[in-house]
């Protein structure tokens, strides 16, 4: 436990160093959902039918970017590596960067979304429930997108080939991430769209670190 | 039980599979003919006009068996991955990296001959339909497994991690499938259904089945072509290679 939050406090410590990053990220998941209704048309009805699918997509793309840095700099440096080779398990420190990770990409976008649901006209529970999904789902993006950044580490052409491999693997975050919002729209019952994107939550969970762990240990070969 | 073990393993050496492979190849090859020649003769001179569709409908028997390979090319690729990472046989990275290229343009002609088979019956090139939007996803997957493989130049570690990025897209599949289903549903009611099943002439079905099967050989004579080339790759410099007699001849 004790290693787990040492490494929470380092990669939090690190990103309040270097806050520009985090910022990057965030002012472009703002700048990503603010262009649509421009390209789109300030057309309220439209704007409320598209907005839950805007902010999601914009989300999945802004975890995107600060991704690639996730385990980069600690490969690069050799930490990785004296993670790799400690007495506690390299799933249990995995998995304490993932949450740092999240932490400074993910619960961010989750405070700005209802905010940025208000340029969209979307009414007041359809901005709770959209934050609701939002911190459901942006744990489950981080996750996910760790195995890919663990999978990509040190290769040419990362970002891009990081993109491709990760976004796929998103799809279902965001159908029910964005379902449950528009769902409730409709005035149907949305809480099954949460409890699935809390299901894949709790198995990514579970299965993420060993996936993150076995890539890892194959880049550090 | 002993001996049979011994045996798989004994082809699971490059040295001992490519000779093994080369003797394969013609048979898969002619096989993959036959039934395809007479999948084809099925499809186009004995299968009756289709009531409703019209002669349109006969895309079908290169649409489903393209559908049918891509996803269980996808399984097979997952199938030799998870031997790859558990046994670490070199030959199982070589048989997923020698599948990829041929699933992926399974599926790429899948959606191809589905969206010509769309614009006569449906009216549309595309709709957002669970089974088009989960096809076009597997597309998704296996073109970022082409280009991971692509991008790592040791080609241990590219048997690796690719291997696990195939895992990873198997258990993925599942809930791409539902969820996209679900979602479908949600969207628009069910107005055109792919899952009718008309009460298919068993003609019809025994056209699709030869074709299945030609694809299927085809699959295999082609991975296995591939996976020749890829251990010559690899295995240049060693001295198996160096004395195989077509490459001295």
């Amino acid at each position: 436990m004790n290693a787990l939050l040492a490494v929470i406090r380092r990669d939090l410590l690190l990103a309040l160093r270097r806050k520009s990053e985090a910022l990057t990220a965030l002012f472009f998941f703002v700048i990503v959902v603010s262009l649509f209704p421009l390209g789109i048309g300030p057309d309220p009805n439209l704007l409320r039918k598209i907005g839950p699918g805007v902010l999601w997509v914009a989300a999945l793309l802004s975890t995107l970017l600060g991704l690639n840095r996730l385990f980069a700099d600690d490969f690069a440096d050799g930490t990785l590596e004296q993670m790799a080779v400690s007495p506690t398990p390299l799933g249990w420190l995995v998995a304490g960067k993932i949450l740092a990770h999240w932490l400074v990409s993910g619960l961010p976008l989750v405070l700005l979304a209802p905010m940025l649901g208000l340029q969209f006209d979307l009414p007041v529970d359809a901005l709770g429930l959209l934050t609701l999904g939002l911190l459901i789902g942006t744990p489950l993006l981080s996750m996910i997108g760790a195995i890919g950044a663990a999978l990509t580490l040190g290769l040419r052409g990362g970002g891009a080939l990081l993109s491709l491999i990760v976004l796929p693997l998103y799809v279902p975050a965001l159908i029910f991430g964005a379902g449950a919002v528009e769902a409730q729209i409709a005035g149907l019952q949305a809480g099954g769209h949460l409890s699935l994107l809390a299901a894949m939550l709790a198995l990514s969970v579970f299965f993420a670190p060993l996936a993150v762990t076995a890539a890892i240990r194959i880049a550090l070969e | 039980m002993s001996s049979r073990l011994i045996n798989w393993f004994r082809y699971s050496s490059p040295a001992t599979f490519y000779p093994l492979a080369g003797k394969l190849i013609p048979w898969f090859a002619a096989l993959a003919v036959l039934f395809g020649v007479a999948g084809l003769w099925v499809g186009f001179f004995v299968a009756p006009t289709d009531a409703q569709q019209g002669e349109g409908y006969r895309i079908i028997f290169l649409h489903v068996p393209a559908s049918w390979m891509s996803m269980f090319i996808y399984m097979v690729m997952a199938f030799w991955s998870a031997v790859g990472l558990s046994l670490n046989t070199r030959l199982s990275g070589i048989m997923a990296t020698a599948l990829a290229p041929t699933g992926a343009i399974f599926t790429a002609l899948s959606l191809i001959t589905g969206s010509l088979w769309g614009k006569p019956m449906w009216g549309t090139w595309w709709i957002w339909d669970a089974r088009l939007t989960s096809e076009l996803l597997l597309f998704f997957l296996y073109l970022g497994y082409i280009a991971l493989r692509a991008a790592i130049d040791d080609p241990r570690r590219a048997d690796r991690a690719c291997a696990v990025l195939a895992l990873v897209g198997v258990v993925n599949i599942p809930v791409i499938y539902f969820s996209v289903q679900w979602w479908n549903t949600l969207h628009q009611g069910s107005s055109i259904s792919l899952t009718r099943s008309p009460s298919m002439a068993h003609t019809m079905l025994l056209g699709m089945l030869l074709v299945a099967l030609a694809a299927w050989m085809y699959s295999i004579a082609v991975a296995l072509t591939r996976a020749r080339a890829i251990i010559l790759e690899r295995e240049r410099h060693t001295d198996w290679v160096v004395r195989l007699p077509e490459l001295n001849a």
